[in-house]
């Protein structure tokens, strides 16, 4: 381990915790701008944040170590899954320690636990979510685990580093492979996220609630890890498709102090016009008839499967 | 309705449409319903009045509609053990009239259905507030009541119960479904959360002075039932509105009407999840509040109808910003259609969704805009028009699939329909006196106030009692008749889609509760 390695490992932890919630500020604004409303300010997410840790918690009755952990385990997932996803540089001490398919394991283990602690208050409404979240994830996950295993096949490993060291040095062109896994990966990132067209992250009608349903009875600190580790996990989303399809400006192997603090900027502009990409597609799109998600997600794993099939036969 | 068949004598009932009154008996009741039933008439309200004081009893007076007009059914009471007949079997919506109907003054009906309904043990329940007799004691504390709910049974069958208190600023109410998965077999609404004792205050206040609170029974209605109170406070006094008043208040109805249609067509796209739509009807529905605040000094035009006539004038320099407006409106509107009616998602989400057939509407006597997006043409403006409704010919718009996006094209169409009736009435507005002096009202008069709103037809029911005071008032929104019609229109949708079919509905809590 290089103190490179170890400098760039820690500079990207806190990058993502920091930036996380500006991403989702970023997106709220873009989607405000979009619909001609004036936007709430890029920082409001923190304040919420800080709001939220400012507060007494209030936990039902009947709420076990489960109910009270789960908030916890969810942020720990997701900063672990932020310090695994190559963002800013591909030499991550952390990442020999998993893979790609662990890493969806990560992002999986926050999902139950998220869906348990929601089922133990014993709430319809904790119950619908875990019920609507589990179903949209067990459709997504083989999707993205396609996706993840067409760039292995490129790069001959599940590492995520050398998927990307691979990847980066490929000379600029448009591999049908890439592309056909890139359409299944935002279709993916779009529902894991919570977004529209499968959940609504501002809805507050309880009825139609994924995501939000499972968080009606978090208050406080409690609200704020999760709303936190939302953040990070459409940030990991991010990073993931940035550094899988466009991996140009990352900071490679064992590169310098340099080269890392280079490679920020780049992120951050790129995260920024991802940000806005994906407020227009919010914008664009109505929310799909919760039965359509397998529909949606059945066309995205279709378009994975494709990808690695072109991988295959045509070797591009 | 011609009544005679029944060998029954009809009075005539003073009211801006046709109407009669008679006084029938337990069994001419049933049988009256019966008959206006078969000829396709309605029933419109039910409600009790405590006549204890001259020697009456109880009465239960019940409105009924057909194509001649309003007949109202007198049936009295004598003592607190009497029964009438249940009339839900003739007409469903009856049921939670009449439990309410107890609940206020204790006129018992002999349903199998003896629930509460605007009781919520905020008073002991062997007191009914509508009786002349009532007084509030301090040492009241709220109870707890132990609603029953019908339940389904069944392998898979589980409950979820939403509200009163809902996770978005929204008025109160219970809806208890039964689902298997995310397909509803059953609802069953619990309202009265909004109950505020309107009836109670009214008696309280002078006719001239309940405009006032008329405005205030449902806030986004709030020219029609003020409009509603000025006509039956005008018909107890025997007098008229002038004519400029005349086309101001239904200047202010279409106005009001094009708000709600407004703000309503943005929420069903919202609730879509379609925010664009919500931005964009939200600025144009404010620019018309805002041309309102202008022209009338209120945004949502409280207070501007009075009894006799209007309150404030329009000048000539406010005419022409509106017809400016609607201008502007139509052509932004027009735009916001097309995106509507051509982005495949919202499509998906509004055909087909709490879909309520033509039949279904008949039967359960649905009433209104939902009516009209059902095939159910009825429409006061057309059907009995008046000044200036009958010199502008209103276009009825229908639709017929009685899904989500009907009740969405029904909106929109009204919508262009209202733009252009405001400005025909600002291109023929007669000139002349705005409000006229109310002559000294007869006591113990009753009289009917109607006026077609944007969610359907309100009514007001107004008893003069003595020296100009309010003896009765009972103010009817449509939302009685259509509350029960979302139980149906839900089954066999999923639900996600309750929010979408309620939002299409948006009926009234408070209208509802009083």
């Amino acid at each position: 381990m290089s103190a490179a390695g170890f400098l760039s490992q820690l500079l990207q932890l806190a990058i993502a915790l920091t930036l996380a919630p500006i991403l989702v500020g970023w997106v709220n604004q873009c989607r405000a701008w979009l619909s001609n409303r004036s936007a709430p300010p890029l920082l409001q997410p923190y304040r919420m944040i800080r709001k939220l840790f400012h507060k007494d918690a209030v936990v039902a009755e009947h709420a076990s170590w489960l109910f009270r952990m789960t908030p916890y385990i969810v942020f720990a997932a997701m900063a672990l899954a932020a310090a695994i996803v190559p963002s800013l540089a591909t030499d991550l001490p952390f990442a020999r320690a998993a893979d790609a398919i662990a890493l969806v394991g990560l992002f999986a283990l926050a999902r139950v636990f998220g869906a348990l602690a929601a089922m133990d208050i014993g709430t319809a409404f904790g119950s619908m979510g875990a019920r609507r979240e589990m179903f949209v994830g067990f459709l997504a996950e083989p999707a993205l685990l396609m996706v993840l295993f067409t760039a292995s096949l490129i790069s001959g490993s599940t590492s995520l580093p050398t998927i990307v060291d691979t990847l980066a040095h490929r000379e600029f062109a448009i591999y049908p492979s890439l592309a056909f896994a890139g359409v299944a990966f935002t279709m993916v990132s779009l529902a894991e996220n919570a977004r529209i067209p499968i959940d609504n992250p501002a809805t507050h009608l309880e009825l139609t609630m994924i995501h939000e349903a499972m968080l009606l009875e978090y208050s406080a600190r409690h609200l704020a890890l999760i709303e936190w580790a939302s953040a990070l996990k459409l940030f990991n989303y991010s990073c993931i498709g940035l550094a899988l399809f466009l991996p140009f400006g990352i900071a490679e192997g064992s590169a310098d102090w340099l080269a890392i603090l280079g490679a920020t900027p780049v992120l951050i502009v790129k995260l920024a016009v991802g940000g806005f990409a994906l407020a227009l597609i919010e914008t664009l799109s109505a929310k799909l008839r919760i039965f359509r998600a397998p529909e949606f997600l059945g066309t995205a794993f279709l378009l994975a499967v494709l990808a690695m099939l072109v991988n295959l036969m045509l070797g591009s | 309705m011609n009544v005679s068949p029944l060998g029954l004598a009809a009075s005539s009932l003073p009211c801006t449409m046709p109407a009669q009154r008679c006084r029938v008996s337990s069994g001419q009741l049933l049988s009256a319903c019966r008959l206006a039933w078969e000829r396709g008439g309605a029933l419109v309200a039910l409600w009790a009045s405590d006549e204890r004081d001259l020697g009456r009893g109880f009465a239960v007076r019940v409105l009924l509609r057909d194509g001649d007009g309003l007949t109202l059914l007198e049936h009295t009471l004598p003592d607190e053990g009497a029964r009438y007949p249940d009339l839900s079997p003739i007409f469903p919506a009856a049921n939670r009239m009449q439990r309410s109907a107890f609940d206020l003054v204790g006129a018992v009906c002999d349903a199998e259905d003896q629930r509460p309904w605007t009781w919520q043990a905020a008073w002991p329940i062997d007191r009914f507030p509508l009786r002349r007799d009532f007084e509030v004691s301090p040492a009241w504390a709220p109870g707890q009541e132990d609603y029953p709910f019908v339940r389904v049974a069944g392998d898979g069958v589980h409950e979820i119960a939403v509200g009163p208190v809902h996770a978005g600023t929204i008025e109160p109410g219970h809806f208890r479904f039964q689902v298997v998965g995310e397909k509803v077999l059953r609802l069953e609404e619990r309202l009265g959360y909004a109950h505020k004792g309107i009836e109670k205050r009214f008696e309280s206040l002078s006719l001239v002075d309940g405009y006032r609170l008329a405005g205030r029974i449902s806030g986004d209605s709030t020219v029609a039932y003020a409009c509603a109170y000025a006509q039956a406070v005008e018909s107890i006094a025997a007098c008229a509105a002038p004519p400029r008043a005349a086309w101001l208040r239904a200047l202010c109805l279409e106005r009001e009407r094009i708000a709600s249609h407004l703000g309503d067509l943005g929420y069903v796209g919202n609730d879509g999840g379609f925010a664009f739509g919500l931005s964009q009807f939200s600025r144009l529905r404010e620019d018309v509040l805002r041309l309102n605040d202008r022209a009338f000094g209120h945004r949502l035009l409280m207070d501007v109808v009075v009894p006799g006539g209007i309150a404030r004038d329009l000048c000539a320099e406010d005419a022409a910003l509106m017809r400016e407006q609607c201008a502007s409106l139509e052509r932004e509107i027009a735009v916001l259609r097309d995106i509507y009616d051509e982005h495949a998602g919202l499509q998906d989400r509004f055909r087909g969704c709490g879909q309520v057939t033509r039949e279904l509407a008949m039967k359960l006597g649905l009433t209104g805009l939902a009516a009209r997006a059902s095939g159910l043409p009825d429409d006061l403006r057309c059907d009995f028009a008046r000044t200036p409704y009958d010199a502008l010919g209103v276009r009825r718009v229908t639709h017929t699939d009685g899904d989500v996006a009907a009740r969405v094209s029904v909106r929109f169409d009204e919508t262009f329909e209202s733009l252009r009736l405001v400005r025909a009435m600002l291109a023929a507005m007669p000139d002349g006196d705005i409000a006229t002096e109310l002559p000294q009202t007869p006591a113990s008069r009753l009289a009917i106030g109607c006026a077609e709103g944007w969610r359907g037809p309100i009514f007001i029911a107004l008893e003069s009692g003595h020296d100009g005071s309010i003896r009765r008032c009972h103010p009817h929104d449509p939302s009685w008749q259509n509350w029960p019609v979302i139980e149906h229109a839900v089954i066999g949708n999923i639900v996600p889609d309750f929010p979408l079919i309620n939002k299409s509905f948006n009926l009234s809590y408070s209208g509802h509760d009083l």
